[in-house]
C-alpha cells in the first residue's frame, strides 16, 4: 500500500538545515493497522504529512498504492490524495459553518461525484459512525467524540484505501477515545489500511504493528504483523495493566 | 464546481457580515464614482446616429479676415454666411442638404386659456427630417415644393403639440408663431438627443427644438438667429446688407452617400470658393472642410477636458476603494488558512482553492456592482439636478449597466488576486496541526 525507501526531508532556511527525516524506510501492506510512535519532534508528523502527500520530500523513493509519487504535480497529487487517502486529525478539523452533511460532502465535491452519488455516500458514511440522524446539525452542537466520528465519516465517504490518523484521540476523554478506537479497528477489519501517529503507548498497542521513529529515522518495528493480529487483545490488556 | 464555489462564497460572506458590508460598500462607492463620470463621458462621446454618421457632413468655408483667422489654430468658422448657405442650397450638389439656424419666437395659442410662451425653434430645409431622422408621431415634414414656395408650414415637437392641442393629431391645423400663421405638416414623436450634434455651436446639450419652419420662410420673415452671430467686419445697415455680409450665423449639413460623392462635393466646394475669390471674397487660403458627425463632435470638443478629468478622478477613487478591498480580502482569507489547509488535505488542488477564492471575490464584486448601480443612479440624478446642461447625458443605458456590473466583478476579482494567491500558498500540513 505504502512504501518509502531511503527517504529524507530537509527543511532549509538561509541559516540552518534541519533533517526531519533521514534514510527513512517503511513498507505498509494492504489492510494493515500501523501505529507510528515516537517522542515530540521525532519526525512522525513529517512522515504522516509526506505519506499523505501534504508535503514534498527531499530525496528517496515513495510509492503509494503502486504510484511513484516523485515528480507528481499539484493536480496529480491532489487527485491521488482525494482518491486514495482519508485523513483524521487530532483537532477534528471540521468546517464550523457547514453542517455534518456538507462537511462530509467536501472531499466528494473534489472527486466530482454527482449529487445523487454524494448523497448516498454521505448518508452511508454518517450512518456507519452512528450519526445519520444528525446530518443537519453543526459541529458546535456535537461532543468531541461525535465530531471525531464526523471526521471519520468524512474520511470514509470517498472509500479511501488508506486512512491516516494523526493523534485521533488526542483531544478526547478516555470513554470517547475508546469509542473512536473501536470504530477505527472496525474500519480496518473491513479492509482499509490505517496508519496512526500517536505518542500514546496504549493506543499503539492496539495496532497490528508499531513503528517507532526517533530523530527522523525508523528505529524499531514489528517484523511480523500477522503475530500481532492474533495477540492484539492480549497486548492491550498487558499495556493496560 | 462553479455553483459549489458560489455557494461557499455566499456562505462566507454571510459569516462576517460587517467585513462583507465594508468590502461591498467600498466596491460600490468606487464603482458609483467611476461609473457616474464614465456614463457622462460615454454618452457625450458616443455616436449619436451610428447608422449614417459617416454620411452626414458638416460644411465649413473659410470666408474670414485675411489678417486674423477665425480659430486660434487657423481653423475656418464653424458656421457659414447666408450668402454661402443659400448658394450651396441652390446648387443642390449633395444627395441631401440643409441650412439651419436657431431662433427664439413666441407661440400664441388659439386657446385663450393657454398663455403665449417663448420657445426655441429652428429654420431648416425639408431634407433636415430625412437627414437627421426624427420619428414623426403625426404627419410628416415638408418637401422641396414647400421650400421653394416659402410655405408657411411648421413641424411641432411632441411637447409643443401636447401644450397646444392636448396631444391630438394637429396636422392641417394652424399655429400662430410670432404673429404669423403656419399650417402644421407634422408632429414629431419624442426626440431626445444626448448631444444636439447638428448644432454644436449653439448649445450642444440643449433640448431639441419646439418647432421647425422652412428656411426660406424664416428669411422672408426676416428672422435672425438667436444663436451665435460672428462678423469680422461691419455688415452695414439693414436686413439686406446683413444677408449680403460675411457674418456667419447658420450651419450647413449635407448628406453624401459614398466616399466618391464626398470627394465630388469637396471638389465642388473648392470650385465654388475659387469662383468667389475672383469676386473678391475668401481672401484666406483655400480651407474648406467636410467633417462627418463624429469628426465634427471631436473637432468641437464635445467631451470637454473637465469631463475627462472627472472620469479620471472617479477611477482614481475606484482604485483607492480597491486597495482597501485588497486589505480586507487579505484579512478575510488569512483567517481562512485553516480551511484552506483542510480542503487541500481533502483533495482540493491549489487551482481549485484559487478558483474558490476568486469566485468569492467575484461575489463581493457582484454585490458591490448592484449597490454601485443604485448609487450610480443616485449620482447621475445628482448630476442632472446640479448641472441642468447634463440632463440629457446623465442617464444609464443598458450598455453602461452591463459595464457597471462587469467592472465591479472585474475590479473585485483583480482585488482578490493577491489575497487569493496568498491563500493558496498555505502549507496545509502546518494549518492542520494548528487548527
Amino acid at each position: 500500500m505504502l512504501k518509502m525507501q531511503h527517504l529524507s526531508k530537509v527543511y532549509r532556511t538561509h541559516m540552518v538545515e534541519t533533517h526531519a527525516l533521514r534514510d527513512f524506510s517503511i513498507h505498509v501492506r494492504d489492510g494493515e493497522f500501523v501505529a507510528v510512535t515516537g517522542p515530540s519532534g521525532s519526525g512522525k508528523t513529517t512522515f504522516l504529512n509526506i505519506a499523505g502527500l501534504l508535503e514534498e520530500f527531499t530525496s528517496g523513493e515513495f510509492w503509494l498504492d503502486g504510484v511513484d509519487v516523485r515528480g507528481l504535480g499539484d493536480d496529480a497529487r491532489s487527485k491521488l490524495r482525494n482518491e486514495k487517502i482519508g485523513f483524521i486529525f487530532q483537532g477534528f478539523n471540521l468546517i464550523p459553518d457547514l453542517n455534518l452533511f456538507d462537511n462530509v460532502d467536501v472531499p466528494l465535491r473534489y472527486r466530482g461525484f454527482n449529487a445523487a452519488e454524494r448523497k448516498k455516500r454521505i448518508e452511508e458514511s454518517l450512518s456507519r459512525v452512528g450519526l445519520s440522524s444528525r446530518m443537519k446539525h453543526y459541529p458546535s452542537e456535537l461532543s468531541g467524540g461525535q465530531q471525531q466520528r464526523v471526521a471519520i465519516a468524512r474520511a470514509l465517504a470517498g472509500s479511501p484505501r488508506l486512512l491516516m490518523a494523526d493523534e485521533p484521540t488526542g483531544n478526547l476523554d478516555s470513554l470517547m477515545a475508546r469509542g473512536v478506537m473501536e470504530l477505527l479497528e472496525e474500519i480496518n477489519r473491513q479492509g482499509t489500511t490505517i496508519i496512526m501517529v500517536t505518542h500514546d503507548p496504549e493506543l499503539a498497542a492496539r495496532a497490528q504493528r508499531n513503528v517507532h521513529v526517533m530523530d527522523g529515522q525508523v528505529t524499531d518495528f514489528d517484523a511480523e504483523p500477522s503475530l500481532r493480529v492474533k495477540t492484539r487483545d492480549a497486548d492491550v490488556e498487558t499495556a493496560a495493566a | 464546481m462553479f455553483s459549489y464555489y458560489l455557494q461557499l462564497g455566499l456562505r462566507s460572506l454571510r459569516r462576517n457580515p460587517i467585513l462583507t458590508a465594508l468590502m461591498v460598500l467600498g466596491i460600490a462607492l468606487g464603482i458609483a464614482a467611476s461609473m457616474t463620470t464614465l456614463t457622462v463621458l460615454h454618452l457625450m462621446g458616443s455616436d449619436p446616429i451610428p447608422w449614417k454618421s459617416s454620411k452626414l457632413l458638416h460644411v465649413q468655408l473659410d470666408n474670414w479676415d485675411i489678417n486674423q483667422p477665425y480659430g486660434d489654430d487657423g481653423s475656418p468658422p464653424d458656421q457659414v454666411s447666408y450668402r454661402d448657405a443659400t448658394a450651396l442650397m441652390q446648387a443642390g450638389k449633395a444627395d441631401k442638404q440643409t441650412a439651419i439656424f436657431k431662433l427664439a419666437l413666441p407661440i400664441q395659442p388659439e386657446n385663450p386659456e393657454v398663455k403665449p410662451f417663448l420657445t426655441v425653434g429652428r429654420v431648416a430645409y425639408g431634407d433636415f427630417f430625412s437627414m437627421f431622422e426624427p420619428r414623426f408621431k403625426y404627419g410628416q415634414g415638408w418637401g422641396k415644393a414647400e421650400d421653394d414656395a416659402h410655405a408657411r408650414v411648421v413641424v411641432l415637437s411632441r411637447e409643443t403639440n401636447e401644450k397646444l392641442f392636448g396631444g391630438a393629431d394637429s396636422t392641417g391645423k394652424t399655429v400662430r408663431i410670432d404673429g404669423n400663421d403656419y399650417r402644421v405638416s407634422g408632429v414629431l414623436d419624442d426626440w431626445t438627443l444626448r448631444v444636439k450634434y447638428y448644432d454644436l455651436t449653439n448649445g450642444s446639450l440643449d433640448d431639441t427644438e419646439a418647432f421647425f419652419i422652412p428656411f426660406t420662410t424664416g428669411i422672408d420673415l426676416k428672422q435672425r438667429s438667436s444663436g451665435n452671430n460672428s462678423c469680422f467686419k461691419e455688415s452695414g445697415p439693414g436686413w439686406d446688407a446683413y444677408l449680403a455680409s460675411e457674418c456667419v450665423w447658420m450651419q450647413v449639413w449635407v448628406q453624401l452617400d459614398s466616399p466618391a460623392r464626398k470627394a465630388e462635393y469637396k471638389s465642388f466646394l473648392d470650385s465654388y470658393v475659387n469662383e468667389q475669390k475672383k469676386l473678391g471674397r475668401f481672401a484666406r487660403p483655400l480651407d474648406n472642410r467636410l467633417l462627418d458627425v463624429n469628426q465634427w463632435m471631436a473637432d468641437q470638443k464635445v467631451v470637454s477636458g473637465d469631463v475627462k478629468v472627472q472620469a479620471g478622478l472617479g477611477f482614481a477613487f475606484l482604485l483607492v476603494c480597491l486597495v482597501n478591498t485588497i486589505g480586507l480580502l487579505l484579512a478575510k482569507f488569512t483567517r481562512k488558512a485553516g480551511e484552506v489547509g483542510l480542503r487541500r488535505a481533502l483533495g482540493a488542488s491549489r487551482r481549485q482553492v484559487f478558483a474558490q477564492f476568486l469566485v468569492e471575490s467575484g461575489v463581493v464584486g457582484l454585490s458591490g456592482g448592484f449597490i454601485g448601480l443604485l448609487l450610480t443612479g443616485l449620482g447621475l440624478y445628482a448630476v442632472r439636478a446640479l448641472y441642468t446642461d447634463y440632463k440629457t447625458v446623465a442617464h444609464l443605458d443598458w450598455s453602461m449597466v452591463a459595464t457597471t456590473i462587469l467592472l465591479a466583478i472585474t475590479a473585485a476579482v483583480l482585488a482578490g488576486l493577491y489575497p487569493t494567491w496568498r491563500a493558496c500558498q498555505v502549507a496545509p500540513a502546518a494549518q492542520l496541526k494548528t487548527q
